[in-house]
């Protein structure tokens, strides 16, 4: 007890003394924290959102527009017969047309209604188990005949087959770069903190290089005399953590949740709860100063 | 030459002062039981960079003793302190502290070694920003003393050392001598059975010099072992103790006391190194 006190009171005398250093770590402690709560749920969103599109590839057949209903029930039941296939929805000139309406948004809406015919052929909207086997079912839909061509197992199938994937691809290559630029920033920034934190504590030894000269005369072990140092570290880890936490909630309570009751958009995006977020921070905060006393104790404090 | 020198001979003969034949050793005062405190076999401290401190040195000093290590500057004295608080290690030979090989221990236990050795230094290391109380006191709460021992031991030995009145002054408002005491303090406050001094009285006058060292008399007289280095050969001459002394690094000259007052009290004691140095109140009973 008298130990912990002890160990305490030596890491905050220290932090007092050396202010300038430890408010410089704190400071970048503070960013990259920031940083790091922002970037952690806009990641897992930006991810669910491009599962969500992934999982909802399928495969549209559309039809030529005077193809008969005969051929069309023909299809169907083809459709339904093919491997990987689980459900085959038609869908009218009219149904995609409502489709159309619902997808772009203001004035195009009404000119799309002010059509006098409908130009949009009718389709087979196909969903299948598993993105994985789009492939195999649009060549079982376009097998090749004798002569190399791909054939259509339909007359009334208007080739070619389209599918919505670039649309996830798209979103996929945007975040994934974005994704990319932010977490070699987050990790710069971590390695800045680790620096700064070994700074911190390497400053700290020399301003206290009596002191431990007179540990080691004295006995002290070597432990005894980390203790205060690791000590040190970790508080400017947990102020840094503290800080931007702080921050984080400010900005929580006065962007993100009125957003989220405006727009159903911010709230449908399976992000991740704000306590394992922070919880989350506060371990990656004290385990980087951690890591930075450590190693310059190792380097520096040889006792 | 041989490594282990005890010679009994003339101390001083070039001045015509002292001729006394040394025959004795160690002070029969207290028995010597079990190994000596201090055993060096055939040491030899080489330091990066290829230089030679210590030369196949070998030394024993029994327990209770009073020992002086002499020579000049670069002689390998600190070197020799050094080694025995295993701050370094001999490139050969053997160092034993109480008969325990102390460079054969893990390097983990090196600290409980030092617990057991008291070390002085002329420069006296204390802790600027701490009071005498608190500069005692850390030597204990780094090692992980009680609270309530520390309350109890930190006045108790600052009364041995004569600071009572100034417990709860800072180290830049002593004299130098005052700071000494305050180090001496330090290093015994646990009572270890070693106490090694290097240049306890370099920075010091020679009256203060003379109560820093009637301390540590009075420090050996409870029975620890005092080993005290320095250049001071008038000091040294005075204090009539063994004289173990050192040029590059190999031991030249192991005296025992010459003249060696046993049963001197402390008082008696630095009343005759007074007089005989010529300085104090007393005034210089003869020339020298």
């Amino acid at each position: 007890m008298g130990r912990i006190v002890f160990f305490f009171s030596e890491a905050f005398r220290a932090l007092r003394r050396s202010a300038a250093p430890s408010v410089a770590a704190i400071v970048t402690i503070v960013i990259t924290t920031l940083l790091l709560g922002v970037l952690v749920p806009v990641l897992r969103a930006s991810e669910s959102k491009a599962t969500e599109v992934r999982d909802q590839i399928g495969l549209k057949v559309f039809l030529y527009r005077d193809s008969t209903p005969a051929q069309k029930e023909a299809l169907e039941k083809k459709l339904n017969a093919l491997p990987h296939v689980t459900a085959a929805d038609y869908c009218s000139p009219e149904c995609a047309k409502d489709e159309l309406v619902s997808r772009v948004g203001g004035d195009l809406q009404d000119g799309i209604k002010e059509l006098n015919s409908n130009p949009l052929p009718p389709a087979f909207n196909l969903e299948l188990d598993s993105p994985d086997n789009l492939e195999a079912v649009r060549s079982s839909l376009l097998p090749t005949n004798a002569a190399g061509k791909p054939t259509p197992i339909s007359s009334a199938i208007d080739p070619p087959i389209g599918e919505n994937r670039e649309e996830a691809n798209r979103i996929r290559e945007v975040t994934g770069a974005v994704k990319i630029v932010l977490l070699v920033i987050a990790a710069l920034l971590l390695v800045a903190s680790l620096l700064l934190v070994a700074n911190t504590i390497r400053l700290s030894i020399y301003a206290r290089r009596r002191e431990v000269e007179v540990m080691r005369l004295v006995g002290a072990t070597n432990w005894f005399i980390r203790w205060p140092f690791m000590i040190e570290g970790v508080i400017v880890g947990l102020l840094g953590a503290g800080f931007a936490v702080g921050i984080l909630l400010l900005g929580k309570v006065t962007i993100v949740d009125p957003l989220a009751d405006d727009f159903a958009l911010v709230d449908n995006l399976s992000t991740m709860g704000f306590a394992p977020l922070v919880a989350m921070l506060v371990a990656a905060a004290v385990v980087v100063s951690a890591l930075g006393s450590g190693i310059t104790l190792r380097r520096f404090l040889r006792v | 030459m041989p490594l282990l020198t005890r010679r009994s001979r003339r101390t001083r003969d070039r001045d015509g002062g002292e001729h006394r034949l040394a025959t004795r050793r160690s002070p029969s005062r207290k028995p010597t039981s079990g190994p000596p405190i201090i055993s060096v076999y055939d040491a030899t401290v080489v330091y990066p960079g290829g230089h030679v401190a210590l030369e196949h040195l070998s030394l024993e000093i029994g327990r209770g003793e009073f020992a002086f290590i002499t020579g000049p500057t670069g002689c390998g004295k600190s070197t020799l302190i050094k080694m025995l608080i295993r701050e370094i290690e001999p490139a050969a030979g053997t160092v034993q502290i109480a008969g325990k090989d102390i460079n054969a221990m893990p390097a983990d236990r090196t600290p409980y070694l030092r617990r057991r050795i008291g070390t002085v230094f002329q420069d006296f290391k204390l802790l600027p920003n701490r009071t005498v109380y608190d500069n005692v006191a850390y030597a204990l709460q780094v090692i992980g003393e009680p609270r309530s021992q520390i309350r109890r031991k930190v006045p108790e030995i600052l009364r041995l050392v004569g600071l009572q009145a100034k417990i709860h002054n800072y180290p830049d408002e002593l004299s130098g001598g005052e700071q000494q005491r305050v180090a001496i303090a330090r290093a015994f406050v646990n009572h270890p059975p070693l106490l090694l001094a290097d240049e306890p009285t370099g920075n010091l006058d020679p009256e203060t010099s003379i109560g820093i060292m009637q301390l540590l008399y009075r420090i050996n007289r409870t029975g620890t072992t005092v080993l005290v280095v320095t250049h001071d050969r008038e000091m040294v001459d005075k204090m009539r103790r063994r004289v173990i002394a050192l040029e590059e690094g190999r031991l030249v000259r192991d005296e025992a006391a010459a003249g060696y007052h046993e049963d001197e009290s402390t008082k008696e004691f630095a009343a005759r190194v007074r007089a005989e140095m010529g300085v104090g109140d007393e005034p210089p009973g003869f020339e020298h």
